[in-house]
């Protein structure tokens, strides 16, 4: 019974932080906000699945996926690094609350 | 156990849908790169939690990292594009 609470304890924390990154896509008023969202917060989210997911089919495959989880821990903050410097380069303007109306609704 | 995986996929696809909105309606084009991969990294949880529930988790698995790769691959490729080009304000 105490791994099933684990597994339930993973896989709802993991299932926050990506309703958290999935809210912060809509919220946030700037591409390079957005990008922190997806960059840190749906890469922890998933790790976390993953991981309970892995504790709960406990055989050979779990170890395929913490190939998964550790290669989704790499290549996701360097595909969110690698597209915002092309954004960067390729001239996105940076919103600025200066810019922006009072309560700063108005995002790029 | 099997009733609350169902519930989590149910969870898992609400939050495609919402994701989904910013690809449809984001700004500019990098939005919807990013909002893309996202929904990506949301279709490989989906993948496993289907291959929890149909209980056969090995093949489930091969889709998911092919699927993980492709999609880093994705972005990768689309920000090289990018580097060069000057993206014009939408």
């Amino acid at each position: 019974m105490a791994v099933n609470s684990v597994v339930i304890a993973l896989v709802v924390s993991g299932v926050f932080f990506m309703a958290v990154s999935a809210i912060a896509m809509l919220r946030f008023p700037d591409f390079y906000t957005r990008s922190h969202a997806m960059g840190k917060a749906d890469t922890l989210g998933l790790v976390l699945l993953m991981a309970g997911l892995g504790i709960y089919s406990w055989e050979l495959s779990s170890l395929k996926l913490l190939f998964v989880m550790v290669f989704i821990m790499i290549a996701n903050p360097t595909a969110t690094h690698a597209i915002v410097k092309a954004a960067l380069k390729s001239g996105l303007p940076i919103w600025t609350r200066k810019e922006a109306g009072s309560d700063g609704r108005e995002g790029i | 156990m099997s009733s609350f995986f169902l519930a989590i996929t149910v969870c898992v696809v609400l939050l495609t849908l919402v994701i989904l909105y910013r690809v449809a309606v984001g700004k500019t084009v990098f939005d919807r790169i990013i909002a893309g991969n996202m929904v990506g990294t949301n279709g490989i949880v989906l993948l496993l939690l289907v291959g929890i529930l149909f209980n056969r988790m090995d093949m489930f698995i091969d889709i998911a990292i092919a699927y993980a790769l492709l999609n880093f691959i994705f972005v990768i490729a689309v920000a090289k594009y990018f580097d060069h080009r000057k993206a014009e304000k939408s």
